[in-house]
Formats: C-alpha cells, sequence, structure tokens
C-alpha cells in the first residue's frame, strides 16, 4: 500500500495508520478512502495528494 | 488611536508606519502595514485578534481607552500567528481567565508560543457564538495560509473578519478601502497574494465558493492587515477566485543575475525579440541581485512565462538566481512557462541547473534554453533577439 502526500502541507497519509480522528480504519488505502475525505492538516482534497 | 466601524464595533488594532520588512527579513512591506484588532459591544463583548508582540503594552493601554477590560467577555483568535496572537500574553496578564475561541489547531501554536494554561474554547466551521442580539458564525480556512487560519462572520451588521485573507500591508490613516490610492491597494493584495497564498490556490477556490454558497449579505470584510472593504467589499473575493485560478496577464517576465555584463546583454536582447515579435505583450526585465524579491515575485506571478538567467560560475549558478529558483519552487505557480539563458566561460552548467529547478517546479519548458560562451558578440546577440521571438511566438500560442 502506498503512501501519499499532500501537495499543500506535506501532511502523509500513511495507509497503515490511517486516519483514525476522521474515521479512517488502519489499513484503509488511500485508494479506498471516501472521496469527501481531507487532509487532517489542512483541508485538501484527495485531488491535492500525490503518491509518495 | 481606535475608530467606529460600525454600530458598536471599534478598530482597536496598531497602524505599523515604519515597518519595511516583514517576517524577519522575508517580506518588503514599502508603505508599512497594519495589525487590525477589533472590539464588538453586543450584550457581550468580544475581542476579535490582537496586534504584533513588539506593540503589546501600546496595544492594551489603547484597548483599555475604550473599554474596561474586565467588560471583555470573549476573545476570538482567528489565526495564531506572532502578529496577530503576539499580544495576548500581555491582555491575559489582566485578564487571564477570560475564554479565547479559536480552532483546534490554534490552541496548539498559541500553546507552542506562549506555554501558557488558558481558557480555550476549540471551534468548527459553523458554530455560533451569541453575543445577544447578533451571532459570530465561525468558518475554517485551513492553509489559508496556516493550518490554524479561520475567519469570523458577524450576523445582522453582516460583516466577515477575514483575518490574513483580503489584507494587505499598507498602512494609512484613511484605512477603508475606497479612501485610498487604488493603485496601491491593488498592488499591495496582489503582492500578498502572490508571495503568501499562491501555493494553496486549490483550497482558495474551493473556500470562496463555499462561502458564496451560504449565501450571507456581505456589507463589509475587515482583514487583519490594512484596509478594510466597505466600498464594493466583494471585488476583492473576485480578484482572489481570478488570482486562485492561476489565469495570468499577458506578460513574459525576464529575470537574471551578471557578473561581467555577459548575461545582461543576453537579456537585453532578449527583450528585445519578444517585443519585437509580440508588441502587444507586456515584458518586464528585472536584475535578480537588484530587485525587491517580493515584487519580482509578484511581476512572476502575472505573467504566462518567465526567463531565468545566469552565467556559470563555480559550475553552477549565481547564489541570487539560486534563491529566486527556491523562492519559487515553494510558492508551486500553475500553468505558466519557462525557459533558461546565460552565459559561461569553460564548462556551462547554468542552463541546465536553472531548467532543472524550473521543471522540479511546475514550469513547462518551452526549450533547452540558451547559453553563450564568453561575453556576447554580434553573433550570440542575433541568437538571443531569435531565442526572445521564438519564446514570444510560443507564448502567443496559435
Amino acid at each position: 500500500m502506498d503512501k501519499y502526500v499532500c501537495q499543500l502541507c506535506g501532511y502523509v497519509y500513511d495507509p497503515m495508520l490511517g486516519d483514525p480522528d476522521s474515521g479512517i480504519a488502519p489499513g484503509t488505502p488511500f485508494e479506498s478512502l471516501p472521496e469527501n475525505w481531507v487532509c487532517p492538516i489542512c483541508g485538501a482534497s484527495k485531488d491535492d495528494f500525490q503518491k509518495e | 488611536m481606535t475608530f467606529a466601524i460600525k454600530n458598536n464595533i471599534s478598530w482597536v488594532g496598531k497602524i505599523d508606519w515604519e515597518l519595511r520588512k516583514f517576517h524577519g527579513e522575508e517580506y518588503s512591506t514599502h508603505h508599512g502595514s497594519s495589525y487590525n484588532s477589533y472590539l464588538i459591544r453586543d450584550e457581550k463583548t468580544v475581542l476579535i485578534d490582537t496586534v504584533w508582540g513588539k506593540f503589546s503594552n501600546e496595544f492594551v493601554e489603547n484597548l483599555q481607552k475604550e473599554v474596561n477590560l474586565d467588560q471583555i467577555d470573549f476573545i476570538i483568535i482567528n489565526h495564531a500567528e506572532s502578529d496577530h496572537s503576539g499580544s495576548l500574553p500581555e491582555l491575559m496578564r489582566h485578564i487571564p481567565d477570560t475564554p479565547i475561541y479559536c480552532t483546534s489547531s490554534g490552541i496548539d501554536i498559541i500553546n507552542g508560543h506562549y506555554h501558557k494554561d488558558w481558557n480555550f474554547n476549540p471551534v468548527k466551521t459553523g458554530d455560533k457564538l451569541n453575543l445577544g442580539s447578533k451571532d459570530i458564525v465561525f468558518i475554517e480556512a485551513k492553509m489559508l495560509h496556516w493550518p490554524d487560519s479561520m475567519m469570523s462572520y458577524l450576523t445582522k451588521d453582516n460583516i466577515l473578519f477575514s483575518n490574513d485573507a483580503f489584507g494587505q500591508h499598507l498602512a494609512s490613516e484613511l484605512m477603508y478601502n475606497d479612501l485610498v490610492d487604488q493603485c496601491e491597494l491593488f498592488r499591495e493584495a496582489i503582492k500578498y497574494y502572490a508571495n503568501i497564498l499562491t501555493p494553496f490556490s486549490s483550497l482558495v477556490d474551493k473556500k470562496i465558493r463555499e462561502v458564496l454558497a451560504l449565501n450571507v449579505p456581505v456589507d463589509m470584510i475587515c482583514p487583519s492587515h490594512g484596509v478594510l472593504w466597505r466600498k464594493d467589499p466583494l471585488q476583492i473575493v473576485t480578484k482572489y477566485a481570478q488570482w486562485a485560478s492561476g489565469q495570468a496577464e499577458n506578460q513574459i517576465t525576464v529575470a537574471y543575475d551578471s557578473m561581467w555584463e555577459g548575461t545582461r546583454h543576453m537579456a537585453e536582447a532578449i527583450v528585445q525579440g519578444i517585443s519585437k515579435e509580440d508588441p502587444s505583450v507586456g515584458v518586464k526585465l528585472f536584475n535578480i541581485a537588484r530587485s525587491d524579491k517580493n515584487d519580482l515575485i509578484t511581476e512572476i506571478f502575472r505573467s504566462k512565462a518567465i526567463l531565468i538567467g545566469s552565467p556559470t560560475i563555480n559550475n553552477g549558478i549565481l547564489s541570487s538566481v539560486a534563491a529566486i529558483l527556491e523562492e519559487i519552487k515553494g510558492l508551486r505557480f500553475k500553468n505558466k512557462k519557462a525557459a533558461a539563458f546565460g552565459c559561461y566561460g569553460w564548462s556551462g552548467e547554468s542552463v541546465r541547473i536553472i531548467s532543472e529547478r524550473l521543471t522540479e517546479s511546475g514550469f513547462s519548458l518551452l526549450n533547452a534554453g540558451l547559453k553563450e560562451k564568453w561575453s556576447p558578440g554580434s553573433e550570440a546577440i542575433e541568437h538571443c533577439l531569435r531565442f526572445g521571438q521564438e519564446v514570444a511566438l510560443q507564448v502567443k500560442g496559435p
């Protein structure tokens, strides 16, 4: 599973960790994140992420 | 100095007339700036933002002339950067238990700066603070331009306290957009956008659409720097939407540095070639080392294409050129074209290095660049003229 980097603030989405504060369980691949998921640091949308 | 904006709303900030550099030495402020703080008196009294810490004594003394500090019921910190939160320690020394409303990220940042156990109340988009006859509605604006940034909207008076968004570094006793020199105002507004907000343009676009979709009346926009937008306040929102779209003006900026004038001669010939091919395109020429960095960034922001020139030194490029390329990379410009040029004596790496950095920074290269050996003679100048003409043709498009 690939990590993805937010192009706006530099936050790295690590699928092993998920994003529990936004209800995303550890082990969730980036591709499976809901389309309305946003970067927990800066609010950027999935479109603003690139593969690390 | 304080003044009434409307009903029971007062400006209680600080005009910084002598400021010439902001963010340390990072941002030039030819016209000074102001740190805008606002006091709203309804059944409850609320203070929105403070001013830079170096003015904290003046700020608190000034505020005391306007209101008994014990009567302040709430403090809103729209953004925790030092120029807006810096007077909190002095203010809180007088009123240590007053609740502070900010985003959860704002709490982290304030704690990270001042390390005090204040009465924090985190807020999110849509949360309301009732002042009696009116409400404050909070709108988060993450990364516009820090993770904690937010705006506060005052109902009934229809005022958006936008913090750094829509601000300008402009000191003026006149304090309203319709009273100041319009050229100065918009020059400072675009400079602010270009130098601070460019990397977050996709968020700016999204946020503007979100705020407009709320369909609430906006009679005034009160930013945290510069003058207040009261005449046609949405004009600056329209400008931001245009700037965020990445649509450039019909302009090409040529910027270079030079040691023994060779690269300067190249730059001047390139500019002539551009103008000859397309007299309608605005073309601007700057010596990077001798120009104000932030003004140059603003010209790059306005341009469809940029040409960057450096001679080769020690198998590399001049440090002034490296510095502006670093700045350009961080600002993540979109939809811009670029090319490199420069003269050299023996190794000649500068054009390749500049081209690589421009590519890394998201610019699409117009060509492989132009390098000329030693000081350009008439044949080399002819190459430069042609280079300029070709660039102008490509930028103009079919």
